[in-house]
């Protein structure tokens, strides 16, 4: 009863976004207030309907209810609550649904929230997400449904991939759907702005709080993934380059560069064409995301829910929204004013060498992501593109744009002063100079690009702070007139620099884990012992566990450092006999910001043909910063959404470009 | 409880196939010299294990990664480069198992793409500027004037600006 119920409210939300976009664009034709308010109502309906399916295939999931095919395909009697809520999410169907809960639920917000926009902006708006929602719904409904029964039910379900049975994985998905689906909303807003003609200033801000949204929440998104990666996969690895991964990462930076070219639209009038270009091509990267990694076109380590045949229907839906988008663009955009006046030493000009450099590691990572399936397509041989390859081209490209960064938020609008802002950036440069050279000299083995790479880290961080400084007037003004100065900073400034902290954390910690990281592996028999770096460990035990629906070995080691007990690592092996899998279950040793991470291989038996254990054993210096630093990132990004002023905007008409003072 | 383990081992050994850990640190299949050993480690690492789901030879306990790896350390210990050894394993199975494509005239689109977006686009921004250089902005009038060396002084007006003044 209860999967016919959301199947019903699934196909009723099709209905509901259909006339979301029929009676918000025809609302905007004829400029009907009862129309437009009627395509807002669809559009909250259509949410509603979509949040009841969602809770009645979560409550067909928590109640094992195997009837249902999805279920039976995805649960187990036996699996935690909280795996089998995940477990809703977890396949192809159920994050569709999901996917779809995402993009009504964005339509409905600008519908109820956005108050402030103007009548027709909004409009169209609501028509384009509308649009689609049908889209997606009717995949959803006539390709994906999750609620088709089996008769007979059988007794028992097939379970959740045991991989995916872990906290950060069930809430990687919500985020990471948040992000990718949040930049529907930024398209949405660009085809109305395309289709009204007017990209200024005001529209500038009034996306951005969007794209900022979206921008956060895929950002820990992605960052749940690698951590998940980095303790569930058993080898210490966080990113591999790997297709999907390449498939969230590209709106993402798509999403950076966005979040900098809308605030030169904003602030100075300029790039709009641009600008609207970046928002078209966020989703477009997104809705790329999913056909790549649903259809199963690329092979990847992590595909979990692929079906070719469905992948073709993403495909299409694909072209025909992307495809809409960028005709409207050719077609429109050539008559915006190029506006803006640049010159080469200026916060705008930063921001666009920002842009170049983002977009050109965008293309890097796109370029390399379809590459195989290029060369197969026209010289039909098979080939790979691998983690070597983007470390050789990415990097470089990613590490020219933070190496100018400190210098943009420091320099001023219109015309900057170069050689104030270098003198202003002196002590930052020292700093960073200090951490090579001690990285250098103190990490063994000796290592200058990770070296360097850490002094570019230090640089990111100390200019950030620098920047903060230089707004307090710290050490030119009395301490309680700095102190003012910094609480009445805006909470956007606040944002930027905590992001921009939080880049630097993050490759201060890449570089250090990556360069210098420890793995050791030995076959160790009971009471034996082996070495990590500094740590000497000890399998004191090994017994066999009964989890809720696995079996599991267990070791018990003993780490110590310098004859002193620091932590006793009990990692496990573990079986699931639902779907017939072994998982390894690490054990972390959080040792300030470093991990000791031990693994428990297969039973072997030694010379003597006593049982032992194959355990490898990882140090991985600073890894927490690499999960410290996205986190700061999306924090920053949700305390510049906070900002008054951005909701301000929305409430009144933002100034043209001219006026808008260097307060931000 | 005795029966139970026994089932466990079994079943833990049938499906360890599935699992994916750094396969290539297996003590029993070290080079007993440090210094070849991590030349084959390195090596490792952009090999394509060609029957896994893009997984290096490295990172893969399939057993097709396991001869490669131990054909790859065998050629390493005979003191064959690191050229001859990619050669080798490119005639066996295509340029599929290198991860790190060639650089050849065939792959030069796919390494020098990358660095002509950035050239592209700082052509594009040099001409941007050299073109807003031609055409002035109309001067400030006084009043204006006036305002940004207020401003420009003091990058942060004070609090009652931003709320009051500040945002036409």
């Amino acid at each position: 009863m209860i999967a016919e119920l959301g199947a019903f409210a699934l196909l009723l939300a099709l209905c509901l976004s259909a006339a979301q976009a029929g009676l918000s664009a025809a609302g905007r034709g004829l400029n009907s207030p009862l129309l437009r308010g009627a395509g807002e109502g669809a559009a909250a309906a259509a949410f509603g309907a979509v949040a009841i399916a969602f809770a009645a295939l979560t409550v067909a999931f928590v109640t094992s209810d195997f009837s249902v095919a999805n279920v039976a395909a995805n649960s187990h009697t036996d699996k935690p609550l909280l795996y089998k809520v995940a477990g809703v999410w977890g396949s192809h169907e159920g994050s569709l649904l999901l996917w779809c809960l995402c993009l009504t639920g964005f339509g409905a917000a600008v519908a109820l929230l956005g108050r402030g926009l103007p009548a027709g902006l909004k409009s169209l708006t609501v028509a384009s997400q509308g649009a689609l929602g049908v889209l997606f719904l009717a995949f959803a409904v006539f390709a994906s449904n999750p609620f088709l029964r089996l008769d007979p039910a059988p007794l028992q379900g097939r379970s959740l991939n045991p991989l995916l049975q872990d906290p950060a994985l069930a809430f990687h998905p919500p985020f990471l759907y948040g992000g990718y689906v949040g930049f529907s909303i930024v398209f949405s807003f660009a085809i109305a702005a395309l289709i009204e003609g007017r990209v200024d200033a005001a529209w500038a801000r009034w996306v951005r709080p969007w794209t900022l949204a979206a921008w956060s929440l895929l950002t820990v998104g992605i960052a749940l993934g690698a951590f998940w990666a980095y303790y569930e996969l058993g080898w210490g690895g966080w990113w591999f380059w790997d297709p999907v991964e390449n498939a969230s990462f590209m709106p993402w930076l798509v999403g950076a560069a966005l979040l900098h070219s809308a605030i030169v639209t904003e602030k100075r009038g300029a790039l709009p064409g641009w600008t609207v270009f970046l928002a078209l091509a966020a989703f477009t990267f997104s809705m790329l995301g999913a056909f790549l990694v649903r259809s199963g076109v690329l092979t990847s380590v992590h595909a979990f829910a692929v079906d070719p045949a469905r992948g073709v229907l993403l495909l299409g839906i694909l072209g025909v929204a992307a495809g809409a988008g960028f005709a409207l663009f050719a077609w429109r955009a050539p008559s915006f004013a190029p506006g803006g006046v640049f010159a080469p030493v200026s916060r705008e000009s930063t921001l666009v060498l920002n842009n170049v450099f983002l977009s050109a590691a965008t293309a890097t990572v796109l370029l390399g992501t379809l590459y195989p399936l290029i060369v197969e397509a026209v010289r039909g041989d098979a080939v790979s593109v691998g983690a070597p390859y983007f470390n050789l081209t990415f990097v470089p490209l990613i590490a020219a744009a933070l190496v100018i960064l400190p210098a943009g938020p420091l320099l001023a609008w219109k015309r900057g002063d170069l050689k104030g802002v270098l003198q202003r950036l002196w002590a930052a440069a020292g700093l960073a100079l200090l951490a090579s050279v001690a990285a250098y000299a103190l990490y063994d083995p000796k290592k200058a690009f990770a070296a360097l790479g850490v002094g570019l880290g230090v640089w990111l961080i100390a200019g950030a702070l620098v920047e903060v400084a230089e707004r307090a007037k710290l050490g030119r003004v009395s301490g309680a007139e700095a102190w003012r100065r910094l609480k009445g900073l805006p909470r956007g400034a606040w944002g930027m620099t905590l992001a921009h902290v939080g880049l630097g954390v993050f490759v201060l910690g890449a570089c250090t884990e990556t360069a210098w990281k420890v793995e050791a592996a030995e076959t160790l028999a009971l009471g034996q012992t082996m070495r990590a770096g500094a740590y000497e460990l000890k399998l004191e035990q090994a017994s066999s566990v009964d989890g809720p629906n696995y079996l599991a070995e267990r070791g018990v080691l003993v780490a110590t450092k310098g004859g002193r007990e620091v932590c006793r690592p009990e990692p496990e092996r573990r079986f699931y006999p639902a779907g017939r899998q072994t998982t390894s279950e690490v054990a972390l040793c959080f040792r300030g910001l470093s991990d000791l991470y031990v693994v428990l291989g297969e039973r072997r038996a030694t010379e003597a043909g006593e049982p032992a254990w194959l355990v490898r054993a990882y140090w991985n210096p600073w890894a927490r910063l690499i999960f410290l630093g996205p986190l700061l990132m999306a924090i920053g990004g949700a305390i510049s959404l906070s900002d008054r002023r951005l909701r301000l905007a929305a409430v009144r008409k933002a100034a043209p470009a001219a006026k808008v003072e260097a307060a931000a | 409880m005795k029966p139970r383990i026994a089932v466990l081992t079994r079943a833990l050994a049938t499906a360890a196939a599935l699992l994916c850990l750094a396969a290539a640190s297996d003590p029993s299949e070290r080079l007993p010299d440090p210094a070849q050993e991590s030349r084959a480690r390195a090596l490792f690492q952009e090999i394509r294990c060609v029957v896994c789901q893009n997984e290096s030879i490295d990172d893969s306990d399939a057993d097709l990664a396991g001869d490669l790896r131990r054909m790859v350390r065998e050629e390493v210990a005979a003191g064959r480069t690191d050229a001859q050894i990619r050669t080798g394993l490119v005639d066996r199975y295509g340029e599929f198992v290198l991860l790190k494509p060639r650089f050849s005239w065939t792959n030069a689109a796919l390494w020098t793409a990358p660095f002509l977006v950035v050239i592209l686009g700082g052509v594009a921004l040099l001409v941007a500027t050299r073109r807003s250089r031609q055409v002035q902005p109309a001067a400030l009038t006084p009043e204006e004037e006036a305002r940004l060396a207020r401003l420009t002084d003091n990058t942060v007006p004070p609090v009652d600006e931003i709320t009051s003044k500040g945002r036409p």
